[in-house]
């Protein structure tokens, strides 16, 4: 019997990974995990997609029910500290932040929203089912599409955040469940989450968008990537000396690369130490490459996990990092958010973003999402910029709707050169009714983080043409033109404390207040019923007998 | 007269203007006790700024004034101190006129019932003579001017010295006897939040009575000029409110405004009795606890009136104390307006209210320190500044039943006479049975 040969040929999936490990000048080390997988197909299209090999099935189906264009989730525990770690790869801001881009063939984007947060909720074990309208917002500006298309109403983009998420190993497994090789073989073999979440910052994301093929872009693919983002603490114990290996932050060492892997890279970031007088990498290697990132020419030592000779004679690879000595260098754009104010009444959030070039100014767009229950009032709006007045160009605000919508406010603000830029807005706290109080309310509120957008001037010229090789740390933002570069920049989520009512007290309240109705209604109904007369005085007890034995008999009473 | 009154208004202006200049301005300003989300100015000026940037301010839920205030301080928001400062003068010099009015009224009726012999010999020593109710159109200016509830409310530019107004210049045309300025003014009144509604039985009561049409369910002139003035009163409404679509051209305002005041979604403390009743509401019993509390302020009209339809003035000031004891947000500037009736009843039981007032004192000065105790030291919880809440609310109820009872009592004595006799001769003692 021949097989019979098939008739539709499979359309062409590949998958890369990499890992790039930079050290960064606080001693800490920084850990960035990318795991792509690319598919020349179409989800949107009539014929159902049956037969996944590389792409993870769960998502592919998410994407053809719910008609996703691009789906962004990251799941965070810690804050990036960018003033001593300079800038990340791919930030994230604290707890969890999804923002989906829909097709424009989506006729009840809410309704689609609140049935993908649920689907999500389940394939990563997380508790994204608390996002509904109270923390979903529609961005104007500050989200684009990452992908292709050129569809930008914003109608079809939404963006949620939970602060108070919590990320642990439950997380983890489902997201290395998606991976290919799982975490078998490649470099997921160092996700141990024992390791992982003794960090003082990890955070794993899954990005899905459309993308072109190649230069003409006639056809798209679909991307998929999945980042994982850690920060190991220099002063975790057991660090007495200053070097790292991939046995300590791991435990374990990589043996070989994924079979399904078309590319498997491990990149160590040389570019501060190109003599090897500040720290040296073990085992050396050879392979040298060059990649704008970040708005900067970074060097890295490149080792390809598909060369057996990588791993050596015994067939294990164990790099090792070790400090000779230290430095900085400041980030080009920083921000910090706080609440000033004293008391339950009233507040007053102060967002600082520091523009650290010498002379280039630049713009940036501020996005921040506030509960309803912390009533701001724009009117008390200020940017200051040196101590100067400073108005922002665009200003998009959406009041809230009090248990219905957070405040949405964004605002394209011009930083000048060297500069802080202070946006202070005043709020009032709100007292809510006491079964929409967590079990622990005086642990406070949580405000999601700010959102800074901004295309940040590079010193050195950027590569704009996207299809081509690039490692995949470098190729995530798009880039639109030579001169600048894409950054996105998180600020502190904030914790904030409401005024609370008395949890035991809800029978005598009512009891009380309804006594005081009573008192009102009982002295009216008596004065408006009743009229005066003259009180005569009533007869002894003796007598009121007689009296009533008098009736009986028929007598006239005393 | 008019002399006395003119110092007396440049005593309050000069107040009012010397503590907008001080630095006690923004305190007040922001006191939960003075301001309510549906009177603060902070939330005008976040009202104007939102339409200034291009966006409905009832689209959020920030802004729950009229349309109206909308129009008036768009023009006049670099004037608000003057305009709050002019509200009170005019609240002032109607509350004059209309007592001077009424109080004229008052003698003719007494006059006409002595010449009838309608009073009994020895309750000669209650009527009211000349000479003392010569000062008291001042004193009730005077009394409303410097009382501190309205001086506060109006440094603190709260809009409740506008409602003040318009019922002031309301109940000065109900007197004067002008049906369709009366009409205007109610509905303005209405306009600007639902409950002085209750009012129109109070005006419809006294204004037949002034042009001699008996309350005769069977009378066919009666019915007449009820619908005459319900046709004025609804007429005016109807435009108020067409004006205020056109504004923003959108019916938005409806459910921030009048929804907002019925239906209690905003739980900030303030010194009425629902705030913290309904944040410790269960869920399940909600809407029923509203109806019930709504209600109960539109409840006494009937029985009111019924009762007092020989004396529709002291009607309309029973209606406002109720409105300003059992509204949804209610403020110290509604207190202020409620306590005009101090100079109409007379002197009975006088002891009752010096304890009640005391206690409406006390109250007034600890609210400040019990806010603080829980918002800003930690060391006090929310039952305290309730507690005060409701013992404030029970010496209103008290006060107001009191001058109700030595209201009462003193028609009671002008008709049967000051001393009774029980059936044997001795002294009688009177009660409500």
């Amino acid at each position: 019997m021949m097989p019979v040969p098939s008739s539709v040929p499979q359309p062409k999936d590949d998958f890369q990974e990499e890992l790039v490990i930079r050290p960064l000048h606080s001693g800490d080390i920084y850990a960035s995990f990318q795991f792509r997988t690319l598919w020349e197909t179409d989800f949107m299209r009539g014929n159902k997609v049956s037969h996944y090999r590389l792409f993870p099935k769960s998502l592919g189906q998410v994407i053809s029910k719910f008609s996703v264009r691009e789906l962004h989730i990251s799941f965070t525990q810690g804050y990036w500290r960018t003033m001593q770690w300079g800038q990340p790869f791919l930030p994230s801001p604290p707890g969890a932040e999804l923002w989906v881009w829909f097709q424009d063939s989506v006729t009840d984007v809410d309704g689609t929203w609140k049935e993908l947060t649920n689907v999500l909720s389940g394939i990563f074990c997380a508790s994204l089912n608390f996002i509904d309208s109270t923390n979903t917002v529609q961005p104007s500006a500050s989200f684009k599409p990452l992908g292709i298309g050129n569809v930008t109403d914003h109608r079809f983009l939404r963006y949620a955040t939970l602060p108070r998420e919590i990320v642990c190993t439950e997380n983890l497994t489902p997201w290395k469940k998606l991976l290919p090789c799982g975490s078998k073989a490649g470099l997921a073999v160092l996700l141990k989450s024992e390791k992982l979440f003794h960090s003082s910052f990890h955070s794993q994301a899954v990005h899905i968008r459309p993308v072109c093929q190649d230069w003409q872009c006639k056809t798209t693919s679909w991307e998929l990537r999945q980042t994982l983002n850690v920060v190991f603490d220099l002063h975790t114990p057991g660090q007495g000396k200053l070097e790292w290996s991939l046995f300590k932050m791991f435990s374990r060492t990589l043996t070989e690369a994924c079979p399904l892997a078309s590319s498997s890279k491990i990149y160590i970031d040389i570019t501060d130490d190109p003599q090897g007088e500040q720290f040296e990498v073990s085992p050396a290697t050879h392979l040298l490459s060059q990649a704008m990132v970040l708005g900067d020419r970074r060097t890295f030592s490149v080792y390809d996990l598909t060369q057996q000779i990588t791993f050596g004679t015994v067939r294990s690879l164990n790099l090792l990092i070790r400090w000779k000595s230290r430095d900085m260098l400041r980030p080009l754009l920083h921000a910090e958010r706080y609440v000033a104010g004293y008391g339950l009444q009233t507040g007053e959030i102060h967002t600082l973003m520091y523009n650290n070039h010498p002379y280039r100014s630049f713009p940036v767009l501020l996005l921040d999402s506030v509960p309803w229950y912390l009533r701001l009032y724009i009117h008390t709006l200020t940017v200051t910029s040196k101590g100067k007045d400073n108005k922002p160009s665009y200003i998009h605000y959406q009041p809230s709707k009090d248990r219905v919508r957070p405040h949405l406010l964004e605002m394209l603000v011009q930083l000048p050169p060297n500069s802080v830029t202070e946006v202070t807005v005043q709020f009032e706290r709100a007292l809510l009714k006491w079964t929409e109080y967590t079990p622990d309310p005086n642990h406070g509120f949580y405000v999601g983080s700010s959102v800074i957008s901004s295309l940040v001037p590079s010193i050195v010229a950027m590569d704009t043409n996207s299809t081509r090789e690039q490692p995949l740390f470098s190729s995530f933002f798009p880039c639109k033109e030579e001169s600048s570069y894409f950054m996105r920049v998180y600020t502190e989520p904030l914790l904030v404390n409401l005024p609370t009512p008395d949890f035991s007290m809800p029978y005598n309240v009512i009891c009380l207040t309804c006594t005081v109705v009573a008192v009102g209604y009982g002295s009216l109904y008596n004065l408006l019923t009743r009229s005066f007369q003259i009180e005569e005085p009533s007869p002894g007890l003796a007598k009121r007998i007689a009296n009533i034995i008098r009736k009986m008999r028929g007598v006239p009473p005393l | 007269m008019a002399a006395p009154l003119t110092l007396l208004l440049l005593v309050a202006v000069t107040v009012r203007a010397a503590l907008y200049r001080s630095s006690l301005a923004d305190l007040i300003s922001e006191r939960v006790e003075v301001v309510s989300p549906l009177t603060a100015w902070k939330r005008v000026v976040e009202g104007l700024a939102l339409l200034d940037l291009g966006v409905s301010p009832y689209s959020g839920d920030v802004f729950h004034e009229t349309p109206l205030i909308i129009y008036l301080f768009h023009f006049l928001v670099d004037y608000a101190e003057i305009t709050f400062m002019l509200a009170d003068v005019i609240t002032a010099v109607a509350l004059y006129l209309s007592v001077k009015d009424y109080n004229k009224q008052v003698f003719r009726k007494q006059k006409y019932a002595l010449e009838a012999d309608r009073y009994p010999l020895d309750c000669l020593e209650l009527i009211r003579s000349p000479k003392e109710m010569q000062y008291i159109p001042l004193k009730v200016a005077m009394f409303y001017l410097l009382n501190p509830f309205t001086i506060l409310s109006c440094v603190a530019k709260s809009t409740c010295g506008l409602n003040n107004a318009v019922i002031a210049l309301f109940v000065l045309s109900t007197i004067k006897g002008n049906v369709l300025l009366s009409a205007i003014f109610l509905s303005l009144a209405t306009y600007q939040s639902i409950y002085p509604l209750t009012l129109c039985a109070a005006a419809l009561l006294y204004l037949l009575q002034r042009q001699y049409i008996p309350v005769n369910l069977r009378r066919f002139s009666f019915w007449w000029f009820v619908a005459q003035y319900a046709f004025m009163y609804l007429g005016s409404l109807f435009v108020i409110v067409g004006l205020s679509f056109f504004l923003l051209g959108s019916w938005d305002f409806l459910p921030s405004v009048y929804g907002f005041i019925l239906s209690v979604p905003d739980l900030t403390p303030n010194i009425g009795l629902f705030w913290y009743f309904f944040a410790e509401m269960f869920e399940h019993f909600r809407l029923f606890f509203l109806c019930v509390f709504q209600i109960n302020v539109f409840f006494y009209t009937v029985p009111l009136s019924i009762k007092l339809k020989e004396h529709p003035v002291f009607l309309i000031f029973m209606q406002l104390a109720v409105i300003s004891i059992f509204k949804s947000y209610p403020t110290v500037g509604d207190i202020a307006a409620s306590f005009i009736k101090h100079h109409k009843a007379s002197s009975a039981s006088s002891l009752n209210i010096f304890l009640v007032s005391c206690v409406l004192l006390a109250c007034s000065a600890l609210f400040p320190v019990l806010w603080h105790l829980w918002i800003y030291a930690g060391s006090a919880n929310s039952n305290f500044y309730y507690a005060i809440t409701l013992l404030f609310n029970v010496a209103q109820i008290l006060l107001v039943s009191d001058y109700f009872y030595a209201f009462l009592r003193r028609e009671h004595h002008l008709s049967h006479g000051l001393y009774l006799k029980r059936k044997d001769g001795s002294e009688a003692t009177l009660v409500l049975k």
